[in-house]
């Protein structure tokens, strides 16, 4: 990043535009750090030293403040026909820690972003249950509540990387990804509300929205973790996250996280909706094709350095971050490869991994300008090692387009540009 | 120990941590009325379960497909750019892109009745009745080569009839395929001989630039199903002035009243800051604009034709098109069915005036 202490608006480094500015500025910081000259934004009174900032009433409700505006969901166009059923992507290379705000958390419609009112809003439950029932939103708030932190995933992130390296930035290949501390109500006190009948060993879930997103999930799963969600991140969902009320289905394919969450149905069968058999369903080698791959497997990305990161500080002290998850369960370890996984070092987690939610890590280098092809390796709880992109084709070949969890690389140049590559 | 601790502590034992012991019912929510069951229990599984009584035919599928799907779909059901093509596409599964059709990959037939009843049209959603949507099946199967052109279909064939690609799944096999080989403890030291880059992401430079670059349709990128973007795409020009609101003559309510009935339109129409032209023509400054005269959109004959011959939308003449688009200009590409209100109408037309070319 250009030195933001002197840049009055926003700066974008996606560009090579915006990478020749950052360059600029790696020269003019590396001298600064031995300039004899006293600096004066010390030495002078500054504007803000000494007039008045803002009061309490100028931002009821805030939004980060404008240097930062870089720091935003983005599309790519050329994806999808329209953007009312589409997908943007978390900037995730510029986010550290592991909760994500949920102004700039992906967002991913069908029918797009409904405003549905708690007023309006009606949860169904009906099927094999004892008694259907129908619970306004007042009704939700007063079952038993829990709080649980947990990432979703969409089981297509980093699915345009399949054919080979094809956007250059960690928000684009693997920015389908968010994690929020979620309050509300677990399916098991929801469902025993209505009573399950014996013969029920699925449920089918539906939203609110025109696109009515269904898909079937197994009763054990949704008695063993499930919840919906009325808060993320201590406030009411947004708009684009499903307000009022979401499901919450951790480890799983954000597919399956419906939005606006308005049925549940208790079924003997999977209703094979469009959602699970022509999506989210992937295709090997021979033409046939998996279905009911639900869990998202052990996976983790190099956020800075990375294409939109590049390194601007010149030699010395660098830290290298990034996010690992699995749908299995805590992230146990991960390791990170300087030389394109010849060789890897163990990380240090932030935290402790904790059950399908992001662990942040860091790995402190003392970069000297050298080349480098940056790599991240996740080991969960299971065992389970993030896979090369290698390892996963000869399984599934070329065709399959959701569930890649390859290892990353990020080619670091001596100027400490970055690009998204494959190795050998 | 009392009966009810034993049950408390085993309760949470069996729930875990920071969940909230099972109990008895609270008594939260009311009964689920017969209706209301009826209004949203409309799913349909692959044995026909859910099926609503009704049929339609190939001839009657095809005009209606043509009237509500084919902006998208194709008169075919072939496709338009981006959107998804609903037929062909055979023997293309084990080839690099296949093509994923109704045809040629979705298992159950139920799937396409339901999908279509409960999510389509796109912005019109459970408009179609119970026979329009049994015709519009019957005619995509009919597009794939899978029926005679006097195909019927009903709730009583629906569940019987036979997908090509219904043996074409199989069951999540991660477990025996790959968890085991993907759990060998990991390499640390000298784990290969040599490294070499093998591919550049920057060789197809299809990563969007910031965002006053514009989003260029890069030729030769993979999509969602591995398909290349549209060449085609339109091309957003910096030099575009962003269009000014004239907020002044509109009345307020009226406009935001406009905002909410021009839901029904967005999934085609683009209006706003750097509206593009998309399924149909984007609406800046369409007030006082000649007909069928927005460059960069392939309009239909009739809808150039009429701009030929003198039609400038105004207040009036939208009002009117707005009416049933067909009878204003037969032949439009337009295939919205109309607003039917004329204080909807009227709401979108001081709409649409806000946006100035």
């Amino acid at each position: 990043m250009p030195d933001r202490t002197t840049t009055d608006g926003p700066t974008i480094n996606t560009t090579r535009r915006g990478f020749l500015a950052a360059s600029t500025a790696l020269v003019a910081s590396a001298t600064a750090a031995r300039a004899a000259t006293p600096d004066p934004l010390i030495t002078e009174v500054q504007e803000w030293a000494s007039g008045l900032g803002d009061g309490v009433d100028a931002t009821p409700y805030g939004l980060p403040i404008r240097f930062e505006s870089d720091v935003i969901r983005r599309n790519v166009s050329w994806l999808t026909a329209d953007t009312i059923s589409s997908i943007n992507f978390t900037p995730i290379h510029a986010l550290d820690g592991t909760i994500t705000p949920a102004g700039c958390a992906f967002e991913r419609h069908h029918s797009g972003a409904i405003e549905l009112s708690k007023e309006d809003y009606r949860l169904m439950i009906n099927g094999l249950v004892d008694q259907p029932l129908v619970f306004t939103y007042a009704d939700l708030e007063r079952f038993p509540r829990v709080t649980r932190t947990y990432f979703l995933e969409c089981a297509a992130n980093t699915g345009m990387e399949w054919a080979g390296a094809q956007l250059n930035g960690a928000q684009f290949t693997h920015g389908m990804v968010h994690n929020m501390e979620y309050t509300g109500v677990t399916l098991r006190t929801l469902l025993n509300e209505a009573g399950i009948k014996p013969e029920a060993k699925w449920l089918f879930v539906e939203g609110a929205d025109a696109s009515s997103n269904g898909r079937s999930l197994p009763l054990d799963k949704a008695l063993d973790d499930c919840m919906i969600a009325f808060k993320a991140n201590g406030e009411a969902l947004r708009k684009e996250h499903g307000y009022p009320v979401r499901l919450i289905v951790p480890g799983w394919e954000g597919n399956l996280w419906i939005k606006w969450l308005r049925r549940i149905e208790v079924t003997d069968e999977p209703v094979e909706s469009r959602e699970e058999t022509s999506k989210y369903t992937d295709t090997m080698e021979n033409g046939t094709s998996r279905k009911w791959t639900w869990v998202m497997d052990a996976k983790s990305v190099v956020t800075a350095p990375s294409p939109q990161m590049p390194i601007t500080h010149g030699h010395g002290p660098l830290v290298i971050t990034g996010l690992a998850w699995s749908g299995r369960g805590p992230v146990a370890k991960v390791d990170v490869s300087l030389d394109g996984g010849k060789n890897w070092h163990e990380a240090r987690l932030a935290a402790p991994g904790q059950p399908m939610a992001l662990t942040r890590f860091y790995f402190d280098h003392d970069w000297q300008g050298e080349e480098m092809l940056l790599q991240s390796r996740v080991t969960d709880s299971t065992g389970y090692v993030q896979p090369t992109k290698t390892q996963l084709r000869a399984v599934r070949g070329l065709n399959s387009v959701y569930h890649n969890n390859c290892i990353q690389t990020w080619w670091v140049k001596p100027n400490g540009e970055a690009e998204n590559v494959e190795v050998s | 120990m009392s009966k009810f601790l034993k049950l408390a502590l085993s309760g949470a034992i069996m729930v875990g941590f920071g969940s909230p012991v099972m109990a008895e019912k609270l008594g939260l929510g009311r009964a689920a009325l017969p209706e209301e069951i009826a209004a949203w229990n409309k799913d349909v599984r692959p044995d026909g379960t859910g099926l609503p009584v009704g049929s339609g035919n190939v001839a009657d599928g095809e005009e209606i497909f043509a009237d509500k799907c084919a902006a998208c779909h194709g008169d075919f059901a072939e496709g338009v750019g981006n959107w998804p093509k609903l037929a062909g596409g055979f023997d293309t599964l084990n080839r690099q892109d296949p093509v994923k059709t109704v045809g040629s990959y979705w298992p159950h037939l139920s799937t396409t009745f339901d999908y279509i009843d409960r999510s389509m049209p796109f912005g019109d959603a459970q408009s179609l009745t119970t026979d329009e949507v049994y015709a519009i099946v019957a005619y995509i199967l009919f597009s794939n080569d899978l029926v005679e052109d006097d195909f019927v279909l009903s709730n009583e064939n629906l569940a019987g009839f036979e997908m090509p690609n219904r043996d074409g799944f199989f069951v999540d096999n991660r477990d025996d395929t790959e968890y085991a080989q993907f759990s060998q403890p990991a390499c640390m030291e000298n784990c290969k001989e040599d490294v070499k880059i093998t591919m550049h992401a920057t060789v197809l430079d299809v990563t969007p630039g910031d965002p006053s670059d514009g989003t260029g349709a890069p030729p030769g990128a993979a999509g969602e199903g591995g398909k290349a973007a549209p060449e085609t795409a339109a091309k957003v020009t910096a030099e575009t002035p962003a269009p000014t609101p004239e907020t002044a003559a509109a009345d307020p309510e009226l406009v935001a009243a406009g905002e909410k009935v021009f839901k029904k339109c967005a999934a085609c129409h683009k209006v706003g800051e750097g509206a593009q032209n998309s399924i149909g023509p984007a609406l800046n400054g369409i007030i006082d604009h000649p007909a069928g005269a927005l460059e960069g959109f392939n309009y239909s004959t009739a809808m150039t034709a009429a701009g030929a011959g003198g039609l400038v939308w105004d207040a009036a003449s939208l009002d009117q098109y707005l009416i049933k688009p067909r009878d204003l200009v037969k032949g439009t590409k337009m295939t919205f069915a109309g607003l039917k209100d004329e204080g909807d109408r009227a709401a979108v037309i001081a709409y649409l005036s806000t946006f100035a070319k």
